[in-house]
């Protein structure tokens, strides 16, 4: 697998498919989500970005709006990287996904297919369309933390 | 006519440079324009022989740089057909139109009346007249365009009412660039004693402007879409409005005296409306554009962004990934999307292809109801642009595919 992610034909067609078959790509009307609104000032992107968080565990994210190849596939492969993980692990990823975006060292086992947007580092002004939906999901595990800091 | 190759002469940023590997096609003169040396002369002239503050000096550098910067005033006039008392410098458009709304439109309107604008205005003039409707309780109301995302005369007719006390439009739309029947709209205004701005930020650049014949009571424009230097432009007014407009800045250099009683007199205008030290060598620098333009002539430059204007059109209209949003404009301005392409995406492979566009919905957001889509890619011509920059765009286009967008980040 590592061996496959160096391969820019496949890093390509990696972001391709979660561009034309975006995975999470709905929204659920269900109280148990949290969820908000992405607007990037600078470009078109406009996303609603949802999870549900139980038990300091990630248990669903969904996604779904306008947005280019870059923030649809970047969104589509983090809800698959953090489903199931905890809050901790998530942070972790998210992390080292903000990393690779700022062209810094970061660790490539944590990220597996979100390793195709590295790319992205080069293209400063694609870097809103990369993160906005990480920036959706870190906004939305540190307001279910305060939700448990108030009970 | 002139022989564009030796215009693009003049221009550093055409002297070969490149983008990403290729040649660059600078199409985004909507957004903002390159500078010819002649401008760029004029605002080093002023930091290298001439820095002195306007206005302020007893010594001779002082007074060189008071002549320069009436001097300029004399140039627009001239550009204008107007007094050089009725040109006022500004930051550009958008501080002309909020000088406008703030300055005349809130004191001469009352509770009620309508201000007339369209769904195609950029921002700028759309959200000075919201703050007014909000803050004065002036009503908007909007003239509706054609199924072309035109205004026409007809449409105008029928939304002019006697509630309409003010009228705001640009001449050219910076979306889809179709030429407002101006002059003939000012007239059916003045008939009903309604005052009319003119927006000329993408028309006054690209054509010959006679006030005295639009016979507009405002007209607000930017010089760094004509060549000039950033931060800098005009507000011209009718000189019996101008009298009766509020500056929107108070501070040094717009008063003649004031007192601790708190009284204040004014200097006349335009000069009431430059407080503070202003940007002096961009004033220099539009006047060097100012000239500049005038002396290829706004005709000869009308007439070359047409002909290329139709050649894009006809190239782009061949390809069959295409969806172009104005083949009927009437200016440089080409707007279109690649089938099943987010602009954002096609505008960044376009420009791995050394074409400088633009995606978004160019600061129109209430024309997205109406163009029935978020976002376009926008290119738009200049006097300098080439046969060959609107064949790379062409080419560019035809290859865009969604593997080929994704293709940038490898």
């Amino acid at each position: 697998m590592a061996g496959l992610l160096k391969d820019p034909m496949i890093l390509r067609q990696i972001i391709m498919d979660h561009y034309e078959y975006p995975h999470h790509h709905k929204l659920v009307a269900d109280p148990a989500y949290l969820n908000t609104h992405m607007a990037s000032e600078s470009c078109i992107d406009d996303i609603h970005v949802q999870a549900k968080i139980e038990d300091g565990i990630i248990k669903d994210v969904n996604f779904d709006g306008k947005a280019c190849t870059i923030s649809t596939a970047s969104t589509s492969i983090m809800a698959d990287l953090v489903l199931g993980k905890s809050l901790e692990e998530a942070r972790k990823i998210i992390d080292a996904y903000y990393a690779m975006i700022d062209g810094r060292e970061y660790d490539e086992d944590l990220l597996e297919e979100a390793v195709a947007l590295q790319g992205v580092s080069k293209q400063a002004n694609r870097i809103k369309c990369a993160t906005i939906g990480w920036h959706g999901l870190e906004q939305l595990i540190r307001e279910s933390e305060e939700g448990h800091d108030g009970e | 006519m002139f022989d564009v190759n030796e215009i693009r002469k003049d221009f550093p940023m055409l002297q070969g440079k490149t983008m990403n590997g290729h040649p660059l096609a600078y199409l985004d003169n909507s957004a903002t324009t390159l500078k010819p040396r002649q401008v760029i002369e004029a605002v080093n002239h002023f930091y290298c022989d001439i820095t002195a503050n306007a206005h302020r000096g007893d010594y001779e550098l002082s007074q060189k740089v008071d002549q320069l910067y009436e001097e300029t005033r004399k140039i627009i006039a001239r550009m204008l057909n107007c007094d050089p008392l009725e040109v006022a410098y500004t930051s550009g458009t958008t501080y002309g139109v909020n000088q406008v709304a703030w300055g005349y439109v809130r004191t001469h309107l009352k509770k009620g009346d309508v201000i007339l604008i369209t769904e195609a205005e950029h921002a700028s003039n759309v959200l000075p007249w919201f703050r007014l409707a909000d803050e004065c309780g002036f009503k908007i109301e909007y003239i509706p365009l054609n199924e072309e995302g035109r205004l026409t005369i007809e449409n105008f007719r029928k939304a002019l009412h006697e509630g309409v006390r003010f009228v705001a439009v640009a001449e050219i739309g910076n979306v889809l660039g179709y030429r407002a029947p101006v002059k003939e709209m000012c007239r059916l205004a003045h008939e009903i004693g309604a005052r009319m701005l003119v927006d000329g930020a993408q028309s006054v650049p690209h054509g010959h402007t006679d006030v005295k014949d639009m016979d507009c009571d405002f007209l607000c424009f930017s010089a760094h879409k004509m060549c000039g230097p950033s931060g800098m432009g005009v507000m011209y007014g009718k000189s019996e409005l101008l009298k009766e407009t509020e500056p929107l800045c108070l501070g040094g250099g717009s008063n003649a005296r004031f007192f601790s009683c708190g009284d204040v007199i004014l200097k006349e205008s335009p000069y009431k409306f430059e407080s503070g030290t202003q940007n002096i060598e961009g004033i220099m620098g539009m006047g060097a554009a100012a000239s500049y333009l005038m002396d290829i002539g706004f005709d000869n430059i009308a007439a070359h962004e047409r002909e290329l204007r139709d050649y894009l059109v006809r190239q782009l209209e061949k390809l069959d990934n295409v969806i172009l949003y104005n083949p009927n404009g009437d200016s440089g301005i080409v707007t279109f999307n690649v089938k099943g392409i987010f602009s954002q995406d096609a505008a960044g492979y376009l420009a791995s292809q050394g074409i400088a566009v633009r995606s978004g919905n160019h600061c129109a957001k209430i024309l997205v109801d109406f163009l029935k889509t978020d976002d376009t890619i926008r290119s738009s011509l200049y006097f300098y642009n080439t046969k060959e920059d609107v064949d790379a765009l062409v080419e560019a286009v035809r290859t865009c595919t969604i593997e080929n967008c994704i293709g940038i980040f490898f």
